[in-house]
């Protein structure tokens, strides 16, 4: 294993250390419990947004703490959902009143961690859970789909909504409606190596990829031999596609993730390649974002999510952020 | 039982996970995420640095202390559904005057029951829950029919073992595994092997005793 790191039992803290240090003007970090707060005090009367999951998904979500976006966020361990503790601290630092909304990726750990939280706090809370992964089938038999990439989405949209005076009950439906109108797929080209594991979580071979893979390296649809960038694409976005139901003329927000070891110019080719295939179907890209927001450590690969737009969703996408890694309109 | 007996329980289970780390941690990579190996040591190591503070404490007490030390120690679902553990067999009437083995029995049924209802999974889904309901049946069982202790514990160590290798060919439809559907079959869910691990690990130092 080869990574920048000094022991993994300081990994997170030392990262989170320097993370703060960087963005002081915007964040305040605590330690024991871990929770990431805007560096100004959230004003009376505004709903609070308060996510985490576990770490290794850098920038998501400390990186989201800041005007527009969230209010806090509790880091757990590298792949480990955050406890509720944490989530505790944090609002006792950043509730104004108005309620706590948590935004909860679908996974069991954050699910039971989050439900505990909610039990333990005094004052109301409501939670929207993302489930935008298209690869794993959604039934009543199982976990059901994963909550990835759109959670960038949801959280920059709610964020939004909350920071122009939006009620709890008008946060949590609008949240509701992005992730339902959100669906991603992801492909890997390599496994990440969790510090405290020190070796890759899975192996693949020199020509292969994992198909729909989760943000922890966990499988997804299938093992395949490695395609051209356009035929992955394609499989991709029409899986997507399929899900989402769009139709001609619908307008979409094209997102093209990295898992954390791709570089921006194969991510920039797969918007080309997207983008093809959204012209041919008459879908109209109206809104961007590319590059790593939603990784798992130093995989190597990407994911597309595509959302479906409406005036609503496209005001509170363009309305201003400033927040560690997205920043824009102030 | 006593506080020093959860203590000393805990050293042999660090012991015995440690012993068995490599072997949960393939299987973990097989349908998890690879984490679990590490939850549990980190989970076991913080229970027995909290010696010199719950050493002295009342059975409640130190019990919640364990509680709380698992669920923000460990984080993760392992911290979740071992924290609701704890913290459940914390609220067990009567626990603070001693504990006779009927009682500590029925502090853990309970507790089982409330992991139950936390992580929502039942018995055939994969996941720790096929050890622990079915030793926690045994359990009951055993105290209704007035059973031997040493013959519980040997029954209950043999039920356990079978709920762990019942795992293997099951489908997981909870937690990580279930996101592989198909592709989780064949192989023992690591919850399951670290849980059945624990459960023979005091099992047989009550046998010992």
């Amino acid at each position: 294993m080869k990574k920048f790191m000094n022991s993994a039992d300081e990994f997170l803290k030392e990262s989170l250390q320097g993370f703060g240090a960087a963005h002081k003007d915007i964040v305040t970090c605590h330690y024991d419990p871990n929770f990431i707060i805007r560096s100004k005090t959230t004003k009376e009367g505004k709903v609070a947004l308060i996510t985490g999951g576990g770490s290794g998904h850098e920038p998501m979500h400390v990186g989201f703490v800041g005007y527009g976006m969230l209010d806090a966020a509790c880091p757990g361990f590298v792949f480990s959902s955050p406890s509720p503790d944490q989530m505790i601290a944090a609002i006792e630092k950043v509730n104004s009143g108005a309620g706590v909304l948590f935004i909860v990726k679908n996974y069991s750990g954050d699910i039971m961690n989050f439900q505990m939280a909610a039990e333990m706090m005094t004052g109301p809370s409501e939670t929207i859970l993302t489930n935008d992964d298209v690869a794993v089938e959604n039934s009543s038999f199982t976990t059901g789909r994963r909550g990835v990439a759109a959670t960038v989405i949801v959280e920059k949209i709610v964020g939004s909504l909350a920071e122009h005076g939006g009620s709890l009950e008008e946060c949590k439906q609008l949240g509701e409606k992005v992730n339902k109108n959100s669906g991603s797929m992801g492909v890997a080209f390599s496994s990440c190596i969790v510090p405290a594991a020190g070796k890759p979580t899975f192996k693949l071979g020199v020509d292969e990829m994992e198909f729909g893979v989760g943000i922890h390296g966990e499988p997804g649809r299938r093992r395949d031999k490695i395609k051209s960038a356009q035929e992955i694409t394609n499989e991709l976005s029409n899986a997507i596609l399929e899900d989402l139901k769009l139709e001609n003329k619908d307008e979409i927000l094209l997102f093209v993730n990295g898992m954390g070891g791709t570089p921006l110019s194969e991510l920039y080719l797969l918007y080309d390649n997207a983008k093809k295939i959204l012209d041919d179907k008459k879908i109209k890209i109206a809104r961007s974002l590319v590059g790593n927001y939603c990784t798992s450590l130093e995989m190597q690969g990407a994911s597309i999510t595509l959302t479906k737009l409406d005036p609503e969703l496209v005001k509170h996408w363009d309305s201003a952020v400033h927040t560690p890694a997205i920043r824009w309109g102030m | 039982m006593s506080v020093d007996f959860l203590i000393k329980r805990a050293k042999e289970i660090q012991v015995v996970i440690d012993s068995n780390a490599p072997e949960i941690e393939k299987l973990d990579q097989e349908i998890g995420d690879g984490d679990h190996i590490f939850n549990m040591q980190r989970g076991i190591k913080l229970v027995i640095e909290l010696e010199p503070i719950i050493k002295d404490l009342s059975m409640s007490k130190a019990l919640n202390q364990i509680a709380m030390k698992v669920l923000s120690g460990i984080g993760g679902s392992s911290g979740a559904l071992f924290g609701t553990l704890f913290m459940t067999m914390a609220k067990s009437s009567n626990i603070d005057k001693g504990v006779s083995y009927k009682k500590a029995i029925d502090m853990f049924t309970n507790g089982v029951e409330a992991v139950k209802e936390r992580g929502k999974a039942d018995v055939g889904e994969k996941t720790m829950m096929d050890v622990l309901i079915p030793v926690a049946n045994c359990l009951k069982q055993g105290i209704k029919n007035d059973k031997n202790l040493k013959e519980l514990m040997i029954e209950t160590i043999e039920t356990a073992e079978k709920g762990m290798l019942s795992t293997k060919n099951l489908l997981a439809t909870k937690g990580r595994a279930s996101f592989l559907g198909e592709r989780s079959k064949g192989h023992i869910d690591p919850g399951a092997r670290s849980s059945q691990l624990m459960i023979k690990t005091v099992c047989e130092s009550i046998l010992n005793c």
